[in-house]
């Protein structure tokens, strides 16, 4: 896909992917197979009718396309620019076998895009409103799509969110010269064209409780409300000054626009040299926001090697081009601070890597050789995990690990009503198995109000437990 | 959008405030907060909830006009709105039979022992309360706390009103003379400090209501980070209360002071735009 000059987007925030002009789709998509049996398919995680929408396509039919897409994916747009396609859907398509599979993220984020740039509006197809109201938790990717597939059925839908803002992680978390914002406005303006009403400011567990939307009529409640809180790194001088978690640096700058300060009031730390800790999307993201921000010298500091790194391919590639700086094989021990706490460097050891662990990679382990990075900024990327506030405040939810719902494959769990997906019932995950999570959940959400025979009052439920 | 239904003036620089937001009232308990952020263009800061009424559907917050954020605050007036109030967040305090219990109050932190009072009073406790400030004309809500406490000793640090000196000297003499089961400090970072220094000689159970640097206050950035017992504690959501013996003080100062020149940046760029104008009423 066309991106704009390194030298010149790495300054700005503007969106840095140019998607494919609507030559270069068409032809793209007449090089589609249109396979019988086709592995992409299978290899997307809401299972999109992939050949379908690439054929409508080659007939230069967009809207048709688009209405494919939408069937299976409420935010195209969103997901042609973040799904980890490599891993999904294009790492499936037989061409790949031969090393140029069809470029299938540009194409939706074409379809997506084009009706956006011609101002179409798609209506969706609704069923007439069947006077039943289903709350759901969370904005993000997983609350969006199961608020937008319940109001198809019928449904008097509710978002809350606790933010000012809708769109959860899309909008605090992922930067807008990755997914600008307008798309994600669009995409939120959709799902309310659908009836869906977005209560803001409304932090569930402490505003109201589950039990109070069960007793205000809220027949069936989605939880989906990710997994936000960072994870802690615990090595000496990791509360310095300048010492930020990526939640909150992007935070501050894509959700609060501090990049824009003071125009918007809320300040971030421009720093000179910044070491990035982790080597997910994340960390990318980050690297390249304090590069904007103006730093000179940026560095993403990984403990495996770069074929470990769980980020996105086109994410590594388009912050090597910017001039991210990548110390593989390093993993950080101390932040080293000055007299007036502030950071200084970033003590590290260099690792070589052993036999796969747990999860497949291979394992890093120390060299004995330690080295310091002279940075003023430090910036921990290491993954988020669930939040307490709501699922602590609803009792007997069985959670499982640090805090996350247990659920079975549809979304349904141990508490009658109640459903959830997305990162928290499985960890973080991705953007798309998020609202895979939140279709499924909306079919037993669909299922289990209709199913009056299996159906036990939830405010009952609630007061046995 | 939150309606203001009242405000006035408290004291020099600080003013009061009564918003429309029945579920954060329904809801509050003593030692929650809110994080509010004024318009779209605001940052979200966090305010300890002062008072609630819970049948009216509104909250009481208090502040001091010491940043941009707070001083745009104060210029709006009764009927005008603030965009966004999350809340109630943060842990309410452990309000439980102590028996004798003392309050201790610094500047316009004392406001936000009023709930505490309140509740602590309701389980027919005994209380102390030491108010001090700088000066009299900072000494806040003084007959609100006479109506609820046993005791209300005041301090100045210029002998205006109460005692001259400091709480930790009354503090002392309440600790010397009775058998205190619980100290609750809410006040400037130093004055909590002193507070827990004073009290960790005589083993008694002192928390402090830390006000560290927030973004989005319910546990997902981390900027609120504090140091209790050596564990990185989230004031947010595991806060804002916490052992005060346990605290490292030294680093939330340092903390708290990381964004100073932005806000002084941001305050003389306020100033400069309302030309001295949007400055509110009843300020010296």
């Amino acid at each position: 896909m066309r991106a704009r000059d390194p030298k010149i987007r790495s300054t700005d925030f503007k969106e840095v992917a140019l998607g494919l002009t609507e030559k270069q789709a068409v032809k793209e998509a007449r090089r589609c197979l249109q396979c019988k049996k086709p592995k992409c398919v299978a290899g997307c995680p809401v299972e999109i009718d992939i050949p379908a929408f690439i054929s409508y396509l080659r007939d230069t039919d967009f809207s048709g396309s688009l209405r494919v897409l939408r069937k299976y994916n409420m935010l195209p747009a969103v997901c042609g620019r973040v799904c980890p396609q490599e891993n999904q859907c294009q790492g499936s398509c037989v061409l790949q076998r031969k090393g140029s599979p069809i470029a299938i993220g540009a194409l939706e984020r074409f379809v997506a895009d084009y009706e956006m740039k011609k101002g179409i509006t798609e209506k969706a197809e609704r069923e007439k409103p069947n006077g039943h109201r289903v709350a759901v938790i969370g904005s993000g990717p997983a609350g969006l799509t199961a608020a937008a597939d319940l109001a198809k059925f019928g449904y008097e839908v509710t978002i809350f969110e606790a933010l000012h803002e809708a769109g959860g992680v899309l909008v605090y978390g992922i930067p807008e010269f990755r997914l600008p914002k307008k798309i994600i406005q669009r995409e939120i303006e959709f799902v309310k064209s659908l009836g869906v009403t977005i209560t803001l400011n409304w932090v569930v567990g402490r505003t109201q409780t589950v039990e109070e939307l069960f007793s205000e009529g809220y027949e069936s409640i989605f939880i989906g409300v990710g997994a936000g809180t960072p994870q802690y790194m615990n090595i000496p001088g990791a509360n310095l000054n300048n010492v930020y978690f990526a939640s909150e640096f992007l935070t501050r700058v894509n959700l609060m626009k501090a990049d824009q300060f003071p125009k918007y009031d809320t300040p971030v730390k421009k720093a000179k040299k910044v070491a990035v800790i982790g080597g997910g999307n994340v960390a990318m993201d980050a690297a390249r926001t304090a590069q904007r921000l103006g730093a000179k010298k940026v560095y993403i500091v990984y403990r495996r090697s770069e074929a470990e790194m769980p980020a996105r391919l086109e994410e590594i590639e388009h912050a090597q081009e910017e001039g991210i700086k990548f110390e593989f094989l390093t993993s950080p021990k101390e932040i080293l601070g000055d007299e007036r706490g502030y950071v200084k460097g970033l003590r590290c050891d260099r690792m070589v890597l052993c036999e796969p662990d747990a999860s497949g990679r291979r394992r890093p382990e120390c060299s004995g050789e330690d080295f310091v990075l002279h940075v003023d900024q430090v910036i921990m990327a290491i993954g988020q995990t669930s939040n307490p506030i709501l699922v602590k405040s609803v009792k007997g939810l069985d959670l499982w690990g640090a805090g996350y719902i247990v659920t079975d494959n549809e979304g349904r769990t141990n508490l009658p009503g109640i459903f959830a997906g997305g990162d928290i019932s499985t960890g973080a995950a991705t953007v798309i198995s998020a609202m895979g999570a939140g279709k499924r959940a909306a079919r037993s959400i669909h299922e289990y109000i209709m199913d009056t025979s299996s159906r036990t009052s939830p405010q009952k439920a609630l007061s046995k437990r | 959008m939150y309606r203001i239904v009242h405000k006035e003036t408290v004291a020099p620089q600080v003013d009061a405030m009564i918003v429309d937001a029945p579920y954060i009232a329904r809801h509050h308990q003593a030692g929650n907060f809110v994080v509010l952020r004024i318009h779209e263009k605001g940052e979200r800061i966090p305010l300890t909830i002062a008072d609630s009424d819970k049948k009216e559907g509104t909250i009481t917050l208090l502040f001091q006009k010491i940043g941009k954020t707070t001083e745009e605050l104060g210029t709006l007036k009764a009927g005008q709105s603030i965009m966004d109030i999350a809340g109630p967040l943060g842990h309410a305090t452990p309000i439980e039979i102590y028996g004798h219990c003392v309050l201790v109050g610094g500047g316009i932190g004392s406001a936000t022992l009023f709930p505490i009072l309140r509740a602590l009073k309701a389980r027919k406790n005994k209380i102390t309360v030491i108010l001090g400030a700088r000066t009299q004309d900072l000494l806040v809500w003084e007959d609100r706390f006479r109506e609820y406490a046993d005791t209300v000793l005041l301090t100045t640090d210029d002998g205006s009103s109460g005692r001259k000196g400091l709480v930790t000297e009354a503090l002392k003499e309440v600790l010397d003379s009775a058998k205190v089961k619980i100290v609750i400090a809410v006040g400037p970072i130093r004055m909590m400090q002193a507070v827990s220094e004073q009290t960790r000689p005589y083993k008694v159970r002192t928390l402090v209501s830390l006000n560290p640097v927030m973004v989005e206050g319910t546990g997902m950035c981390g900027a609120c980070r504090v140091s209790v017992s050596g564990k990185t504690r989230f004031a947010c959501i595991e806060g804002p209360e916490f052992d005060g013996h346990e605290v490292d003080f030294q680093e939330l100062a340092s903390r708290l002071g990381f964004y100073r020149s932005e806000e002084a940046q941001a305050m003389e760029a306020f100033r400069k735009k309302c030309k001295g104008k949007c400055r509110s009423k009843g300020v010296k």
